[in-house]
């Protein structure tokens, strides 16, 4: 590498900067004063781009049309933002931070969908800046003029924003709410007003990150997750609620991509390693080294104890015998469903006890364990890489393999569990999201090994199990089995050290429990089973893709948790069934079936905050009251 | 009799603060001791210096003739040192009953059983606690429903479930009626006697510290400036000085 190279990759990553401080700043204001976490920011961004593309198209190609459209573009998204807050966020401030969470998660559905919608499935690229169309030459290469606008844009930004915190009310009023919310309130600041002008700003900024873009990206529609992932990593790194910090990880990420991938290939010790190839996982390995030395981000200040996930002190239901008859009719009836004849039926029922074990193994978790995981496809799709790497690479037997996957899932969460315990709340939760888009990278890019973007196919059960009858009894046995492990589980000695330390981290030291070294335990359990479900899938299916290990897939699942309701231990079962059963309903039925799930997800979010097992057995609870 | 809690020139600084400057005391099995003193005297560091929440800069804690200096908490649990908090901290998802199951379920080292049911495991033991502080007709509530009161006397059968050498106690009566307070205090010192356990507490009531300590340690700026029988200290002029007013009064 030659110093003109390094220069050049330097100002690459410096106009590449701008575009995630943006984003990342506009996250980081509406966590600091709402306490949000923002799934949706996003797609903000992503619209911000598709807005301008139209915007330039209907003003027209000249300076003033340009720079008029990024401008209405980023508007346009923080009127959305502020529209959006009114409509949902502003019904459930009172909820679990979870629930939150799924609710801007619907929102992240509704808009994918609505921007297929308008704008179809192609790419958009929009016009080159008008004045700014040449490359200049620096140091014998060519830089963009475009880039070097970028990388003015950034610094003015934050310019703005620091003016804007520190010299205005507004600012100071968006300080103090971030420091302390409730004192805010308790001095007669009108909160309705405060949050949602946040939320216009906040994705104003999201909008204009991605407006931006346009002359060097195409809008597209996978870009929401993909830049909702690099602004928590960017938010995180920096600190939560810190703007400047904000800009120094976004600067530092930036940075490091580029010289990765302009370092390219080299050999290292005998080793070819592949730097451009390291671009996808480098900025959450730099997260997860920031978090492992400070876990409250560069410039972030520690933060008290988050609350938890709303399930708090909610005592372990006993299981009756009524219960115990229930249960086992349902699964009469279920092993009875075979002698109907109706194959699709059965596929949809596979699907279904897999996911019920998934959610199962994430409830585990965030319930009884009080450790928020963003991330759990990551041993999801171990087990699945696991069952098809052990059948394919090492041509194990596929019984052999289906029973050694899990531990591949399981030796996976031990490693990512030892870094994650020591976080708690959002910061875990982040955490986990990096680690699980580390896995994804790696399976995404090692095509020799795990067959890159295209995954693996043939992974067949044996011939004994092949065919769907017998395969739906083999997953039924298991995920039943399985759920009824975590269970027990939960009723021993270890799942009440479990709880003890979610309830009450400083009593369960005080009696010698060692808080951490449990959580660790109980992450990997969480992890091994999700691997079970995991590998029975890859079977199941036949084939295997990095989608298995997809943020999408994560969030799938804690919404089946929510859905179901977490304090309650067969929520999640019941969660992964009907969200299972209606995403095959609904995309059978329409091609914007994201759009009505995201729909009905909010929907159930503002109706039944505890979820639906929670709110069934509430009323319960209540007719019991009225009838003794 | 040797000493069950030896405390020797302990220092701690936060910052510029020396919090704790120099403090040595002992304890003796079966006795009670009151840490006391004005605000930011240093009770509450000194205190957690000794239940290993926070790490000493200098000198030395001896449980037992054994050095115990910067180790966990859950170590020094592990030693035989129980301890109730100015807070009260329980399991808000468990019964009473189930709060000191779980720390006999540690106590026994079972906590990594993962097929075994918590629930029919030390019951018995655990209700012979409850027994103890009188709260074995509780034992199948809820801890989140439980009066103040009642509380703290939980947390006392769950700091006693590992038969503690020494019992630490942070404000053991705040928040509790005067009664209430009475009957905490002799139950304590009961126990005390019938368990020959050494107890260590701090306390803002000073009806409670001098009705029921043995002896007494008054911190002021981080220094022992007296310690002795209640009688003792009462009559030490520096001590009322400290609390009465004079040069080194502070707002109370």
């Amino acid at each position: 590498m030659t110093f003109s190279s390094i220069v050049l990759q330097f100002i690459n990553g410096l106009a590449g900067t701008s575009s995630l401080f943006l984003v990342a700043a506009g996250l980081s204001l509406i966590f600091g004063v709402t306490r949000i976490v923002n799934f949706a920011h996003g797609s903000f961004y992503m619209l911000g781009l598709y807005v301008a593309y139209s915007a330039i198209g209907f003003f027209g190609t000249t300076i003033l049309g340009f720079w008029g459209g990024i401008v209405a573009a980023a508007l346009v998204i923080g009127v959305l933002g502020a529209v959006i807050e009114i409509l949902v966020l502003r019904r459930i401030y009172q909820a679990p931070e979870l629930f939150q969470l799924l609710a801007t998660f619907a929102v992240v559905l509704v808009i994918k969908d609505a921007a297929l919608g308008i704008w179809g499935p192609e790419d958009l690229l929009g016009p080159r800046a008008p004045g700014l169309r040449d490359a200049v030459t620096i140091l014998g290469g060519n830089v963009p003029q475009y880039d070097l606008a970028l990388i003015v844009i950034g610094p003015l930004v934050l310019a703005a924003l620091w003016l804007l915190l520190n010299r205005t009310r507004f600012g100071i009023l968006i300080r103090a709410a971030t420091q302390d919310r409730e004192m805010v309130a308790a001095l007669g600041v009108n909160q309705k007003h405060l949050f949602t002008a946040v939320f216009f700003l906040g994705s104003l900024l999201a909008g204009l990150g991605g407006a931006v873009q346009i002359p060097r990206e195409p809008a597209q529609l996978f870009l929401d997750i993909a830049v909702i992932a690099d602004a928590f990593v960017v938010v995180v790194v920096g600190g939560l609620g810190s703007i400047p910090g904000a800009f120094l990880a976004a600067f530092i990420i930036s940075v490091v991509k580029a010289f990765c991938i302009g370092i390219g290939d080299v050999t290292i010790l005998g080793f070819d390693v592949s730097f451009s190839k390291l671009t996808l996982v480098v900025e959450f390995v730099i997260m997860a080294i920031v978090l492992v030395v400070r876990p409250w981000g560069l410039l972030g200040r520690p933060q008290g104890q988050q609350r938890g996930a709303g399930m708090l002190s909610q005592p372990l239901p006993q299981i009756g015998r009524r219960f115990l008859l229930i249960a086992g009719s349902i699964v009469v009836l279920l092993a009875l469903l075979p002698a109907l004849g109706d194959r699709y039926l059965l596929v949809l029922l596979i699907d279904i006890l897999i996911f019920a074990l998934f959610a199962a193994s994430l409830h585990f978790l965030i319930g009884p364990a009080g450790m928020v995981s963003f991330g759990h496809a990551a041993y999801f799709g171990l087990g699945a890489y696991g069952a098809a790497l052990l059948l394919k690479q090492a041509g194990l037997p596929m019984e052999l393999a289906l029973l050694l996957a899990p531990l591949v899932a399981g030796a996976g969460a031990l490693l990512f569990g030892w870094f994650a315990v020591r976080l708690s709340g959002v910061y875990l939760a982040m955490l986990t999201l990096a680690f699980a888009q580390i896995v994804w990278s790696i399976a995404f890019q090692w095509d020799a090994f795990t067959g890159g973007s295209n995954g693996m196919v043939g992974i067949w059960p044996a011939e004994w199990l092949s065919s769907r009858t017998v395969f739906f009894y083999l997953t039924l046995i298991v995920c039943l089995g399985a759920v009824a492990g975590l269970w027990r589980i939960l009723y021993s000695p270890f799942g009440y050290a479990m709880r003890a330390g979610r309830d009450s981290p400083l009593r369960a030291e005080a009696i010698g429990i060692d808080v951490r070294s449990v959580q660790w335990f109980a992450f990997a359990i969480a992890g091994l089973f999700a691997g079970i479900a995991g590998a029975l899938f890859a079977f199941s299916k036949g084939s295997i893709s990095p989608d298995l290990l997809g943020i999408p897939r994560s969030v799938d699942a804690l919404v089946m948790v929510l859905l179901g309701g977490v304090q309650t231990l067969v929520g999640p079962v019941v969660g992964a069934a009907i969200f299972t059963w209606l995403q095959d309903e609904i995309a059978r039925a329409t091609e914007y079936w994201r759009a009505i799930l995201g729909l009905v997800i909010l929907l159930l979010v503002i109706a039944f905050p505890q979820g639906i097992a929670g709110f069934a057995g509430r009323l319960l609870a209540r007719r019991r009251s009225a009838q003794s | 009799m040797s000493a069950v809690l030896a405390v020797q020139d302990l220092r701690k600084a936060f910052g510029g603060v020396q919090a704790v400057a120099g403090v040595s005391f002992a304890i003796a099995a079966g006795e009670l001791l009151a840490l006391i003193g004005p605000n930011g005297a240093g009770k509450t560091t000194c205190f957690n210096l000794v239940n290993g929440q926070l790490d000493a800069d200098a000198g030395e804690v001896q449980l037992l003739g054994r050095r115990i200096t910067g180790l966990p908490p859950r170590k020094i649990w592990g030693l035989g040192v129980g301890r109730t908090f100015q807070i009260t901290a329980t399991f808000a998802s468990m019964s009473v009953r189930e709060n000191v199951q779980m720390a006999l379920l540690s106590h026994h080292k079972r906590l990594r059983a993962v097929f075994a049911r918590a629930g029919d495991l030390y019951a018995a033991e655990a209700l012979a606690l409850l027994e103890k502080v009188g709260m074995a007709n509780q034992a199948e509530r809820r801890c989140s429903v439980l009066a103040y009161g009642d509380l703290k006397r939980v947390e006392l059968a769950v700091a006693l479930a590992n038969s503690p050498r020494l019992l630490l106690m942070d404000e053991p009566t705040a928040g509790m009626a005067p009664e209430e307070r009475k009957e905490l205090m002799e139950l304590t010192a009961r126990l005390a006697k019938g368990d020959s356990m050494a107890v260590l507490f701090t306390e803002h009531d000073m009806d409670v510290v001098f009705t029921h300590a043995d002896r007494i340690v008054v911190l002021d700026r981080g220094k022992i400036i007296a310690q002795g029988a209640p009688a003792d200290v009462r009559a030490d002029p520096r001590v009322q000085r400290v609390y009465l007013g004079g040069q080194s009064a502070r707002t109370r």
